[in-house]
Formats: structure tokens, C-alpha cells, sequence
């Protein structure tokens, strides 16, 4: 059975256009960030706040909200922006991206916004934390969950496994990872740099349960995490196939994109090619 | 009494009247030229990069030198651990990453697989300091130093512009021992010349005077020698030394200039606690006691914004030199 209905399907679709309309203006503003990642999770994020986690923008730090880690903390570019589509603070905050004063740092800090819930950018400490929150839910007896985004590139890190061997060990089914599994790091693709395949089987020999889909379809996304929410006595993945740069056919799939931000005139090109695309799925769905 | 500073002339600068005018060139392009020229002397020279070959300014020694460089991902403890065991096996490594992973991430590995095992080991930290800007704290290395100087046998070396960090990097490739260099991501004002000579472990008197010696590392280099002109335009007389070398650091100068001054203040952009100005202190109070002032990040973390912006928000800047000296000289 299909997790969303066609309508609402239709509505997600139009929700990441809009963050990553966010993304764009956010960037631009900034004169300086990360394009390709953020632009490539706008689906996940869009389903995550919209559709999976159980949380209160209103009351960010309400006790029983599922936690949502970014891990990769350069990608928050797309956190920020499904934030403010998703009622947390107003979409024309996104605008202050990386300036003095700023809640939204270039990296996500905790104490400025707490509804991050943890800093990160330095890469590979995510899914450790993450791990730490799942201990403690199962500690006390808790019944929300926790999901951690992660790069691809994290997992050349080594404290990134040694949680996947703790969270094995303590079969923390309230845990599931996403992977966004873009190919691309800044030095170039994944498998020049250091390769990481065979990636799923990787987590499988860390007795992981493991998901691939469509990180830019919405419906299977969705389907997906279902599917991972329900694995009882360990862990899960879920390995979300995405085209870096997703939706401005200038830097899909180029990976020099990974951290530089659209000058003006390529940012008015990415909202223009954003506007078409929202018409489209208005139209077609 | 004979003085380490008995003619020591101040070194030859460029023309700083004029700050518009300044030549601007990021530290780390030094490097980048820097590491191309030890790799091409010395074919032990490697170059090993996490991820951060651009930005790290690797890119160069990769293009120029395939077969010596070696491309590792983001592992910044392998980077240090392997490096170790490649200079155990005979090569020279330079290993580069952003200050904050490299040595910060690492800094175990550092202490034992290349200092206490005594390993040829060269770490370039780049993007070290507030400097890094809009990137916020996670980025912002500021205590590089501290976590570095503490380390038996590790020499640590923050040059004040590209040309003299592209003479350090030569001279840290020379030398056997682990090093640690650091610079930073920002076009800064070039102060030295080519014709400016480089010694590791001998301080630099850019400036003479008697008043008040600022004892100054790295890119804060040119906001001391534009808060010495003008202070001096009020009647107040700066010595300003270039500290390049934070380990060993040259006691006979620093002694020198607190007998000659006795005030002195310390300029970085890093923690006051546990860095350069730290050292200089310890120095002081075991020699010649003085009134010191440290300029400095006072026991915060950094944050998003423009580098300018936050150099001068964390009280770095020209006129907060100024204040510094001024305070050092009421405590004489
Ligand atoms: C520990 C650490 N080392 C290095 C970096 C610098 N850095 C930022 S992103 C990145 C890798 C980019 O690849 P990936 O994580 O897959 O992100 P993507 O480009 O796909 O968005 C690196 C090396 C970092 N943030 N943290
Ligand atoms: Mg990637």
C-alpha cells in the first residue's frame, strides 16, 4: 500500500521545489556555501519534516519529538530551508545564511538553534551521537526515534563505523540512517577519492539492515523509511540514491558544485528552471 | 648589559604606508608554491591530502608531482598515522587538511605516531583562525597552538604572509623532526619581501622601539605594524617582532625586548590561553617579569560572518592593538 496519496504526493513535490527555491535565495544572499548537497536532499528533508518525524515546530524542543541529526553539517543549506517551509521561522530568515549574528551558521550549532540538535560540519560524528540518543531512548523507555542524515564521503571517516558497530551491538531499531549516496566529494567522485563500494554490503557485514532507493523520489522515500521503521532487533540504512545538484540542470551531477554557491545570474537561472518545474507538477503531478 | 637585540637592525619591509595598496595574498598560496619546490629538491617530498586538495593548496604538487602525491579521503587520523609510517619507511611527508581536523581531529595520532615515535612528519593546518569567516566556529581553529606547543619535540611555525610561509615551508622541509605549519584561507596583506631573510626559531624586529614590544604571529602581522605607525603618531614608540616560530621560540629576543620596552603586548589569532602569547608570558615570568597584554579570542568560540568583520568583533583588529599597547604602557 502506497504510504502517500496522490494528492499529497503532489503537494511534497511542490514543498521541495520550495526548499529548494530556499536553498538558492539562501545562498545567493550568503555569497558563500555548499549547492549540490542541500539542492540533492530537499526530497528527504521534505519528506522527513513533512511526512515522517513526529515533532512540533512550534515547540521545538518538546520532549517526545524524534531527533533529527545532520550529520554532514555543510549541507544545512537544505535543514534550514525545509525548516522554515515547515513552520519553524519565517522563510525570509534564510536570507542571514552565514552572516555575523546569524541563528544559521555556516555549520549548524545547537546552542544558537536548538531544534538542530547537534553541531556539526566536521564530518563522521553524526550517526556517534545519534547512536547516544537511541541508547538513551531505549534507556528510559522511549518510544521516539532517531534519524541521522550522513554523506556519503562521511563514511571515509572511521569513527562513523565504529558507532555502526555500537548501535549493532545494542540493536538500536530506534535508529535509522540516510545515506546520501551522490557519488561526489569535493576532491571529486567518491570512487577516485576513496572508494567506498560495495557500500550496502558494508553495513550489511555490520549486521545493519539495509534499504537503497530513489533519494529524489518522493513516494519511494517515503515508502522506504515505512519499511525501515518497521525492522525490529537492529539498526537500519537506508541508502538514498540522489543526482548532486538535483533541480538546476547546470550543476546536477557536477561535482564542483559540492561548495560554491549560484552567482546572480545563475541564481535567477536555477528560479526560473524552479518555477517551470512547479508548474509542471501542478499540472502533471 | 649586552642585549640579544645590539645591532639588530628592523628587517626590510614592503611599503605598508599605503594600506589599499598592499599586495593581498593568502598564506596558504605560499604553501602551495612552497611545497611544489621541497617535492622537486627532494623526491622523498610527499604530499598526502584529505580531500582538501584545493583549498589546502595541494592542488599544484598533485598536478606538478602524480607519483609523490597520495589522495586519502576525509580521514584526517589515517592521514597523521600513515604519514608516520611512510616517514618511518624514509619519505618526507606533508600532510594538509583544515587546522581544525588536522591537528585538531588528530591530535592523538600526532602525539604518539609522530612526535613520540619521533617521525619527519610536516602537518600544514590551513584555514586556522576566525579568518576562515561565513564556514562559523566548527571551522575556526583557535587552538591550534595551544594543543600543538604542548608537545615534546613538534616545531610549530605560523609565517605572517605568503611569501615568508612559502620560506617556511622550505626551511620545515629541511630540517628532521615533526612540524607542525600553520596558515590561513584569507587574502592578507604581503609585509615581507623575497629579500627578507627566514631563520626557523629567530624572531623578527619589523619594527624598532622602546616603548612597548608587540610580540605578533601570522596574519595579525600587518594590523600590529599599522597600529605601531599610529601610535607613534602620538608620541608612543613600538617595537613590533615578528614571533614566526612558536616552538622553540627564540627566549633571547622576547627577553631582549621586555628589558628594552618593558611592557609587552602579544598579538594572534588564536585562544589567549595556551598560545603563542601564552608561551611568551611563561617566558617572561621566568626571566624578566613585565606587564604583558594579550590580544587575542578571550576564551570564546567563533562564529559565521565576514573574516574582517570578526577579526575586529573578537578584538583583533588595528585600533584594539592600540588599547593593548596603551594599557600595557599605564602598567609599567
Ligand atoms: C572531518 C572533516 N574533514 C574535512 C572536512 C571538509 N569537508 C567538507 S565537506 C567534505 C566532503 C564532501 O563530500 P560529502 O561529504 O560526500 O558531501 P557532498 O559533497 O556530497 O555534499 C569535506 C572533506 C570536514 N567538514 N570535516
Ligand atoms: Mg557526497
Amino acid at each position: 500500500m502506497p504510504t502517500l496519496t496522490p494528492q499529497r504526493l503532489t503537494e511534497l513535490k511542490v514543498h521541495a521545489n520550495r526548499v529548494r527555491e530556499g536553498i538558492i535565495r539562501a545562498l545567493l544572499a550568503a555569497g558563500s556555501g555548499h549547492s549540490a548537497g542541500p539542492l540533492d536532499m530537499a526530497d528527504v528533508f521534505t519528506v522527513l519534516y513533512e511526512h515522517v518525524l513526529r515533532h512540533k515546530p512550534a515547540e521545538p524542543e518538546w520532549d517526545d519529538r524524534d531527533r533529527l541529526l545532520l550529520s554532514c553539517g555543510h549541507i544545512a543549506p537544505v535543514r534550514y530551508s525545509a525548516m522554515a517551509y515547515g513552520g519553524y521561522f519565517p522563510v525570509e530568515e534564510l536570507l542571514t545564511l552565514r552572516k555575523f549574528g546569524t541563528r544559521l551558521q555556516g555549520h549548524p550549532e545547537r546552542v544558537r538553534l536548538p531544534a538542530v540538535e547537534t553541531t556539526s560540519g566536521p564530518l563522521g560524528e553524526g550517526l556517534a551521537q545519534g547512536t547516544g540518543m537511541a541508547l538513551a531512548a531505549k534507556m528510559d523507555g522511549k518510544s521516539w526515534r532517531v534519524y541521522v542524515v550522513t554523506s556519503d564521503a562521511e563514511h571515509q571517516c572511521g569513527l562513523h563505523w565504529e558507532a555502526a558497530m555500537t548501535a549493532a551491538k545494542f540493536k538500536l531499531d530506534n535508529l535509522i540512517a540516510i545515506v546520501d549516496r551522490n557519488f561526489i566529494q569535493i576532491d571529486g567522485s567518491t570512487e577516485d577519492v576513496m572508494p567506498l563500494e560495495p557500500f550496502a554490503d558494508k553495513y550489511r557485514a555490520f549486521n545493519w539492515e539495509v534499504f537503497e532507493c530513489d533519494g529524489n523520489d518522493i513516494a519511494q522515500v517515503a515508502e522506504t523509511i515505512e519499511k525501515a521503521k518497521a525492522v525490529k532487533g537492529k539498526p537500519s540504512v537506508i541508502i538514498a540514491h540522489t543526482v548532486p545538484g538535483k533541480g538546476v540542470s547546470y550543476m546536477e551531477g557536477d561535482y564542483t558544485w559540492h561548495g560554491k554557491p549560484p552567482n546572480k545570474e545563475q541564481a535567477d537561472q536555477a528560479l526560473r528552471e524552479l518555477e517551470a518545474e512547479r508548474e509542471r507538477i501542478l499540472a502533471h503531478g | 648589559m649586552a642585549s640579544a637585540l645590539d645591532g639588530v637592525a628592523a628587517m626590510r619591509l614592503a611599503e605598508l604606508k599605503d594600506p589599499a595598496n598592499v599586495k593581498q595574498v593568502p598564506t596558504r598560496n605560499g604553501f602551495g608554491e612552497g611545497v611544489v619546490d621541497a617535492g622537486k629538491r627532494n623526491r622523498n617530498v610527499i604530499a598526502i591530502c584529505a580531500d582538501l586538495s584545493e583549498s589546502t593548496r595541494m592542488l599544484g604538487f598533485k598536478e606538478a608531482l602524480p607519483d609523490q602525491y597520495i589522495e586519502i579521503g576525509v580521514s584526517e587520523q589515517l592521514l597523521v598515522a600513515m604519514a608516520a609510517g611512510l616517514a618511518s619507511a624514509g619519505k618526507i611527508p606533508f600532510i594538509a587538511s583544515y587546522a581544525m581536523f588536522n591537528p585538531g581531529r588528530s591530535w592523538e595520532q600526532v602525539r604518539t605516531t609522530m612526535a613520540l615515535n619521533e617521525t619527519n612528519v610536516k602537518i600544514a593546518g590551513a584555514h586556522a583562525g576566525v579568518s576562515v569567516g561565513p564556514d562559523g566556529a566548527t571551522h575556526q581553529a583557535i587552538e591550534d597552538i595551544a594543543i600543538m606547543r604542548c608537545i615534546p619535540h613538534m616545531t610549530v611555525v605560523v609565517p605572517c604572509d605568503s611569501i615568508q610561509t612559502k620560506k617556511a615551508t622550505l626551511a620545515v622541509a629541511e630540517m628532521t623532526g615533526p612540524v607542525y605549519l600553520r596558515f590561513g584561507r584569507e587574502k592578507t596583506p604581503v609585509v615581507t619581501t623575497e629579500e627578507t631573510p627566514f631563520e626557523l626559531g629567530k624572531a623578527q624586529i619589523f619594527r624598532e622601539g622602546r616603548d612597548v614590544a608587540i610580540v605578533v604571529c601570522g596574519i595579525l602581522v600587518y594590523n600590529a605594524l599599522i597600529a605601531a605607525q599610529t601610535l607613534a603618531k602620538h608620541g608612543i614608540d613600538c617595537m613590533v617582532i615578528n614571533n614566526h616560530t612558536i616552538k622553540p621560540m627564540d627566549e633571547e629576543t622576547i627577553v631582549a625586548a621586555a628589558e628594552r620596552c618593558g611592557a609587552v603586548v602579544t598579538v594572534e589569532e588564536h585562544q589567549v590561553f595556551g598560545g603563542m602569547g601564552s608561551r611568551v608570558a611563561e617566558i617572561l615570568a621566568q626571566r624578566r617579569p613585565a606587564p604583558v597584554e594579550f590580544v587575542g579570542v578571550h576564551d570564546q568560540f567563533g562564529q559565521s560572518g565576514d573574516p574582517a568583520e570578526l577579526i575586529e568583533h573578537y578584538g583583533m583588529g588595528a585600533v584594539a592593538i592600540e588599547a593593548a599597547v596603551r594599557r600595557a604602557i599605564a602598567r609599567k
